[in-house]
């Protein structure tokens, strides 16, 4: 399987499709950060106008962990979509291709093909994950420095000390992993199922928008399924930036305010994976290739 | 009848006298405090700042104040962000206190902390004084400040309490705690990007209605070794 | 010398829905044999191949592949067998180099760049090695397919319509190749095709087989018999003519009669002959035409209208 493993990859990285999505995330993330370098005062003005009527905030405000909160906000539900299409490509690019007839007639096992295939579109994944970490955080860091991260909630504030940061990060980061792993993981047990990668490619898309628009709305019929759509628990990396308080109101560092909400979406996350792969390996064992 | 006008316009007098001489007394008792207060030219001093606001989280952090006579002061964080009351910590105790510019009412005695104070009031001369009324808690015997309640025209009002130890003798205390009025915190989702159910209780409910708090705990001054006004007009 | 089955199927059958591609078929394939598989469009020769490929899986029936039954041995198997399916397609974004290596990795034989290029060179692309496969013609890409499919040296070569899509030297090349590698390398190849000429050239063994089912099964030598020659008659009066040869000594070589033209089986050496004899009975012969016999009996034997064509001899 590592032989396979390797092919794998050296196909995904040898397409000039697989670089669309690095190159959109560096432009996305270059236009942000030259629009906060630029506006970030009057960005951060705004964002605190309710809170300095009764309050004077000072410090670095717009910082290299700011901004790449704000980012991660904004990318991850935009990069699943570029997930989608090398994930959602990975069985049905092949049918197109008609390159998967000829790899079935080759001594390798069906389950090891689906697993080698599912591995290299996750550590694609991971990769772009890592791409997206450098140049939110480290290249955020360089250019806006560091302090502490101010975040507004909805309904409270919260303050984390800037050596209280990096672990934080570092966490949201791989949980963002597992969650763009779960997207990846729909759109390849999609792409089971079409012989042009089109259709799984939109077919994922759509179903994570739809998802995302039911998990974002506040209308209690959604309440009784929100539970159970991935994409609610996607955005549970922002647990990593909340903190609890003790008796006197002072936020206690290097703590969590819900870790078991993390836990349980990233075990949620986890079985989503595993039925997806599952189902894949279940209908591509039993699949005639006419392609 | 002569001798009634005569008993009345004593009494009169004596009321008068009494009204005047308290006047005179708590002006007198607001120039020692301030002579007290005077002995300071300048002081840096490290300490511990916690901001207890019932909708922020925030840490503990080690700040630095700076302070020259006569109003020049600056609360600076160590490290990251402050969070302190629009305009309260900024003043000092040397600016509130001032015969000149004030007229001081006597308004009876409150028990501060476990100390009999001289309850003060200073009603600025000025009209167009951003402060409206300063309502100082005494303690006589040490020429303490103990509690000061300020009320301003643009940023509401704010109470000071003043614990001191062993800076007592240079009127600075140990610890400060600020309590001053804030307004219900409600952020639309659309500036949070925070869509996720959050009906989950949290601490900070608790603690709704509550007024907030800067509370100061300083841990060394450095008194009267000069200071350049240049460091007021720094950034943080 | 007793020749091993390298193809065993028995009672072979597939449904799609309602349609039944492939109907309780067998045949054996032995080794060294160059097998040619043969049927109309829709017969049923793809999904056997791709059954035989596990490409599909069969409905019922068994497949051996070496003496082995190839679902419990599929790996051991398939690492001897190399296969052309149809148009072969490859990935268009890598080189040529770049395809065989990937293939040859997945074969699990130990590739060096020595192999690789002797495997271009074996089909004329060693000078194209380092291009794209999208700039490549359609009969480069072919032969950059049965590359792939030789490049671990299989026992069993497996081609569905190697010639499609080919000029005329592409198919010649083809058809030598085939000879090649079964009279020179000694590999067993099953081969199927629509060009009948092809196959009674290269064929040892023919199969036919019609709507999934088999009709024949056998050694081409009795199949494309020359002495077994069918010639078509065209006259300007196909009725008196026929009449004419009833009376005459060809009447025991009279075929069923197609619409337009007479049929005779005859040996091919007595056309000649025959011809001369319909001119001495007065018969205005149009045209006198040997048909290729094995697309004659394939016509015979399989059902439909369709019209393969004719190729002279």
């Amino acid at each position: 399987m590592w032989v396979l493993f390797q092919i794998e990859l050296y196909k995904i990285f040898r397409r000039p499709r697989t670089y669309i999505a690095f190159v959109a995330i560096t432009a996305l993330i270059t236009i942000v950060q030259l629009g906060l370098k630029v506006d970030g005062k009057e960005y951060a003005a705004f964002v605190m106008a309710d809170l300095s009527n009764t309050l004077q905030i000072d410090g670095k405000i717009i910082n290299g962990y700011f901004v790449c909160y704000v980012m991660l906000q904004l990318l991850l539900v935009h990069v699943p979509l570029l997930i989608a299409l090398i994930a959602a490509d990975m069985i049905s690019g092949e049918a197109n291709m008609g390159t998967l007839r000829l790899l079935l007639t080759k001594p390798i096992s069906r389950t090891q093909f689906i697993l080698a295939k599912f591995f290299a579109a996750s550590v694609y994944t991971i990769l772009l994950l890592i791409w997206l970490a450098i140049l939110a955080l480290f290249v955020s860091l360089l250019i806006f420095g560091a302090d502490d991260m101010f975040l507004l909630k909805n309904n409270y504030a919260v303050q984390i000390e800037s050596a209280d940061l990096f672990w934080r990060y570092a966490g949201a980061f791989c949980f963002a992993a597992l969650a763009m792993i779960t997207v990846a993981a729909l759109g390849f047990f999609l792409s089971q199922f079409a012989e042009n990668s089109i259709g799984p490619i939109v077919a994922t898309m759509s179903i994570i928008v739809f998802f995302t628009i039911l998990s974002t709305m506040s209308i209690p019929i959604f309440n009784l399924i929100k539970p159970y759509l991935f994409t609610t628990h996607m955005v549970a990396w922002k647990e990593f930036f909340d903190v609890k308080i003790n008796a006197d109101n002072v936020s206690i560092r290097g703590s969590i305010q819900r870790p078991d909400r993390l836990i349980r979406s990233s075990l949620i996350l986890l079985a989503h994976i595993v039925f997806f792969v599952g189902a894949s390996l279940y209908i591509f064992k039993k699949k005639d290739v006419l392609s | 009848m002569e001798k009634k006008l005569y008993k009345y316009g004593i009494l009169i007098l004596f009321i008068l006298t009494g009204m005047t001489s308290k006047g005179q007394d708590m002006s007198q008792l607001v120039q020692k405090v301030k002579a007290k207060l005077d002995l300071v030219n300048d002081y840096v001093a490290e300490g511990r700042m916690k901001t207890d606001v019932a909708f922020i989280k925030a840490p503990i952090g080690k700040i630095r104040v700076y302070f020259k006579r006569p109003d020049l002061f600056k609360l600076k964080r160590q490290n990251g962000i402050s969070i302190l009351p629009k305009g309260g910590v900024s003043v000092s105790l040397s600016s509130i206190i001032s015969t000149k510019d004030y007229i001081a009412l006597a308004a009876g005695n409150a028990i501060v902390d476990g100390v009999n104070t001289r309850i003060v009031k200073l009603l600025p001369v000025n009209e167009n004084s951003e402060i409206i009324l300063t309502t100082l808690y005494i303690d006589e015997a040490a020429l303490l400040v103990k509690k000061a309640i300020t009320t301003t025209k643009e940023n509401g009002t704010y109470e000071m309490q003043l614990f001191y130890g062993q800076y007592a003798g240079y009127g600075l205390p140990d610890k400060v705690i600020f309590a001053f009025n804030t307004k219900d915190y409600k952020m639309p989702k659309g500036i949070t990007l925070e869509f996720e159910d959050n009906e989950k209780p949290t601490e900070a409910d608790r603690l709704k209605g509550r007024k907030g708090k800067v509370e100061i705990t300083y841990t060394s001054y450095m008194i009267n070794k000069g200071l350049d006004n240049s460091i007021f007009k720094q950034s943080n | 010398m007793v020749m091993q089955d390298v193809i065993e199927v028995t009672g072979l059958t597939k449904q799609f829905k309602n349609i039944t591609a492939v109907n309780d078929l067998s045949f054996t394939v032995k080794e060294g044999d160059v097998y040619g598989f043969l049927g109309q469009n829709g017969a049923g020769k793809s999904t056997t191949i791709r059954m035989l490929l596990t490409l599909i899986s069969p409905g019922y029936g068994e497949i051996k592949l070496f003496g082995l039954p190839l679902s419990s041995n599929r790996k051991d198997i398939l690492s001897q067998v190399g296969a052309v399916i149809e148009k072969p397609d490859v990935y268009k974004y890598l080189s040529a180099y770049e395809n065989v290596k990937i293939f040859a990795r997945l074969s699990g034989i130990k590739v060096t760049d020595k192999l690789i290029m002797n495997q271009l060179e074996m089909v004329g692309l060693a000078s194209r090695a380092n291009d794209k496969v999208q700039t490549f013609s359609q009969g480069m890409k072919q032969r950059l397919g049965i590359a792939i499919a030789l490049v671990h040296d299989p026992k069993l070569i497996i081609l569905d319509e190697p010639t499609n899509g080919l000029d005329p030297q592409g198919i010649a090349d083809i058809r030598n190749l085939i000879l090649h590698l079964s009279r020179e390398r000694k590999k067993t190849i099953l081969v199927s095709s629509h060009l009948l000429t092809e196959i009674e050239q290269i064929a040892t063994k023919v199969l036919i087989i019609d709507k999934g089912k088999k009709i024949i099964e056998g050694d081409s030598s009795q199949l494309f018999d020359p002495a077994q020659t069918i010639v078509e008659l065209t006259t300007n009066d196909n009725s008196a003519a026929l009449q004419s040869i009833r009376q005459s000594i060809w009447n025991e070589n009279l075929q069923p009669q197609r619409e337009h033209s007479l049929m005779l089986k005859l040996d091919r050496k007595q056309i000649p002959q025959l011809h001369r004899d319909l001119v001495h009975m007065d018969i205005e012969v149009v045209s006198l035409q040997p048909r290729h016999s094995l697309e004659d009996y394939f016509l015979q034997v399989t059902t439909g209208n369709q019209h393969v064509g004719t190729f002279s001899n």
